[in-house]
């Protein structure tokens, strides 16, 4: 490089700013060449892989690159590394696996994304049942109408609640006590205001005492005498703060009117039996588990 | 406003540089850097440094794939990225500094490119013989003896590029154990992936490339002019001396010429093939080579030395009109380097501040906010937290949590029986934690209530604390 600056004889742009001028040197050559190499290799480029849009779709390129197969190859990777996992939460008994930190990861990691793509259009992205009183049971509480263990949530999320694709979903009915004439409205009054009573609201006393025989009669053998529930008839308890369609007096007239008929469909052929294991572990590590 | 008459190439073949061997103060001190800063950057990952069982004993470590950064006695998580953001600035306003009080030393002295480039030209020379040699080796056709000794120097530059790479790799694992690996074939691709490229840019840029990194390549010497000003000492040919420059003839009056003879010794030992006496430019890596070479001409010709040498521009003009230069002192100690000096040492002591006191347990709250809050059917309302703790310890600490301050504000945590929970040596843990308030407390029936959730470990005195807010149910 015999001085690119020298100022004697090397012609500038004939550009001055504030008096500094601007060398007007020659490239390099080796430039020119990484330059003359970009070209050869966009044209060696073309023809390895997809490069031209033609009306339909694109030329393939003669070595048969295409994203979408490596997308479909990483998919199969993904799965055969998962594979492994599957395989341990199958083979590891139901109640052993929050014991083994590494398949516990896995199956809190799986069974959210399970969960995100098959539970929460009811229950919601955070599992609390959309909102208070939705009918759609909140996850993260300490109440389970059809119990909390990972086995009972196995069972609920393989065959479902009171669907027909399965005959071993859970099933319970509810009479309707006020549209079919069970009860009276007076009698339906006097029931409220027990119900009231015994989850701790304002009620009216004289009615509700009237209402605990109301109940004992025509609630007790599904909600339990004290209203505390019942697991195997998905009865929730009624002595508590927590309510699926509602705790105020109008939302508990409604119910004992109309009853409700929450259904939920069973995921058995939706879900291998492994996924489910990893959703149930999933919902049960939430903060309410049994 | 060019003169030329034919147009101007658009392109133009480098001309290669011979730097003819030079003897000196300054290439006296080129070659102890040069052995420190090799030494330096060959010897630091062989450092043993003994953290414990559970640590790796290597001094410097990038420990990439456990996200942990070592340097003799400190440990810097991923968390603690801003004490290397810190460093970085540091070496930033470190070479403004330099460069505002000195020029370009960074680029002459200490920048790999130069000091590998150096490397490459001994070989080079030691091959093929000093400057005259080369050039006309260079012009040479090709025949057994340009053969033998390119395929000598090539040889030499590659091994030197293979040890240059392999240095590297050692930063980031341990090195003992991955000098047998290599050695054995059984180490990771990446590594040797990483020793093939970079002794493949070692080759190229130290054998070839040469002063066209910094020409072409380097944005540092676009950037230096503007950290130079009239009082920045840099090397500069005393022009008023020089000129005209010449070769004096008998019967000539003495002052005729000036001290330059002409003799272009400061051009033939130019690495960068430039002439310092166009003054400063681009191109000038300021490496004193060219000073040692006119001082020998100057003592051969019997003329006081210093016609090239460490300058100020401003000493420049007072010389010419002559008058004694300002002392060095005076250009290193101005405001511009005192503010640099300044701002550069007050965050080497905010940086050192901060390792001193920082503690060797953390955490960090998310609070998980869907939904905000679950009731209970006790009516209590509960919220809930991942929190991430960190042990920065070597061995498993049993962290205790607890929300002190609000006595309504019960804690328990997911998986874990009691407010104990055991982190890893060196490890973190992202543990979920329940906060329950009592029905009908003031924390469960406001909106928000901010509290403190402590964290202390078992045996120990150091207690930290994380700030969040409890949401209750507002009536």
């Amino acid at each position: 490089m015999a001085a690119p600056n020298s100022k004697h004889d090397r012609p500038t742009t004939g550009h001055s700013w504030d008096g500094i001028e601007e060398f007007d040197n020659p490239l390099p050559r080796w430039w020119l060449w990484i330059f003359y190499a970009t070209i050869i290799w966009s044209v060696v480029y073309w023809i390895l892989f997809p490069a031209w849009p033609l009306i339909n779709g694109a030329t393939a390129g003669v070595l048969g690159y295409s994203s979408r197969q490596d997308v479909e190859a990483e998919m199969v990777a993904v799965d055969d590394a998962n594979a492994v996992w599957y395989q341990r939460l199958l083979d590891t008994n139901l109640n052993d696996i929050a014991e083994d930190p590494e398949l516990q990861r896995f199956a809190v990691n799986a069974g959210a994304a399970i969960f995100r793509a098959q539970c929460s259009q009811c229950h919601g992205a955070g599992a609390d049942g959309l909102r208070p009183g939705s009918g759609f049971p909140n996850l993260l509480d300490d109440e389970w109408m059809w119990g909390g263990t990972t086995e009972d949530i196995v069972q609920t999320v393989t065959y479902g609640i009171r669907n027909e694709d399965f005959p071993d979903a859970r099933y319970s009915e509810m009479p309707s006590f006020g549209r079919d004439g069970l009860l009276t409205d007076e009698e339906i009054t006097q029931v409220v205001n027990h119900v009231l009573n015994i989850s701790g609201q304002a009620h009216d006393a004289a009615l509700a005492e009237a209402g605990a025989e109301v109940f004992d009669l025509n609630c007790s053998s599904c909600h339990g005498v004290d209203g505390g529930g019942d697991q195997f008839q998905g009865a929730p308890a009624l002595n508590n703060a927590i309510w699926l369609y509602g705790g105020s007096e109008a939302e508990i007239t409604a119910s004992v009117q109309n009853a409700h008929f929450g259904v939920m469909p069973g995921f058995a052929d939706r879900l291998s039996e492994a996924q489910i294991r990893a959703v149930a572990s999933y919902v049960h590590q939430l903060g309410g588990g049994q | 406003m060019s003169t030329a008459e034919e147009p101007e190439k658009l392109y133009a073949a480098r001309e290669p540089v011979f730097p003819r061997r030079v003897k000196g103060e300054f290439r006296t001190l080129k070659w102890w850097l040069m052995g420190l800063m090799l030494g330096i950057y060959y010897v630091t990952p062989w450092i043993r440094w003994d953290r414990g069982p559970n640590l790796p004993d290597q001094a410097v470590l990038v420990d990439l794939a456990n996200r942990r950064f070592f340097f003799f006695m400190v440990e810097i998580w991923p968390h603690e990225f801003y004490f290397v953001a810190g460093l970085l600035i540091m070496a930033g306003i470190g070479l403004f500094l330099f460069t505002s009080a000195l020029g370009r030393v960074w680029c002459g002295y200490a920048c790999p490119q130069t000091v590998w480039t150096d490397l490459y030209i001994l070989v080079e020379r030691w091959v093929e013989g000093d400057r005259n040699a080369r050039l006309r080796l260079h012009r040479q056709k090709w025949g057994a003896e340009k053969f033998r000794k390119y395929m000598t120097k090539w040889a030499l530059w590659l091994l030197i590029g293979l040890a240059t790479g392999g240095a590297w790799v050692f930063y980031f694992t341990d090195a003992p154990t991955l000098l047998v690996d290599l050695l054995t074939f059984s180490a990771h691709p990446v590594a040797y992936g990483t020793i093939a490229f970079l002794t493949a840019t070692t080759f190229l840029f130290g054998g070839f490339f040469r002063e066209q990194v910094c020409i072409y390549g380097c944005p540092w010497p676009r950037i230096q002019a503007a950290m130079m000003d009239e009082d920045t000492i840099t090397i500069s040919y005393r022009e008023w001396r020089g000129e005209p420059r010449g070769k004096h003839r008998k019967g000539e009056p003495e002052d005729a010429h000036g001290d330059c003879i002409d003799c272009m010794a400061c051009v033939n030992v130019c690495p960068m093939g430039i002439d310092i006496r166009d003054g400063q430019q681009l191109a000038c890596i300021t490496c004193g080579l060219c000073i040692d070479a006119c001082n020998d001409v100057m003592d051969r010709i019997d003329r006081p030395r210093g016609l090239i040498g460490y300058l100020a521009l401003s000493d420049e003009v007072r010389e010419r009109a002559g008058n004694e230069p300002k002392s060095v002192w005076k250009h290193v100690f101005r405001p511009r380097t005192i503010v640099y000096t300044t701002l550069w040492a007050g965050i080497g002591l905010g940086l050192l501040v901060a390792l001193f006191l920082r503690t060797d347990i953390d955490m960090s709250i998310s609070p998980i906010r869907n939904p905000t809050y679950v009731t209970l059917s006790d009516g209590s309302i509960r919220n809930t937290y991942d929190i991430r703790l960190r042990n920065m310890y070597a061995e498993p600490r049993q962290f205790y949590l607890t929300v002190a301050d609000n006595p309504s504000i019960t804690l328990t945590m997911e998986g874990v029986q009691g407010q104990l929970v055991t982190v890893g040596p060196d490890e973190q843990l992202i543990q979920r934690v329940y906060l329950v308030a009592s029905p009908g407390t003031a924390a469960a029936t406001t909106a928000a209530t901010p509290v403190r959730i402590w964290v202390s470990v078992t045996g120990e005195t150091d207690r930290i604390y994380g700030e969040t807010v409890f949401n209750g149910r507002a009536q």
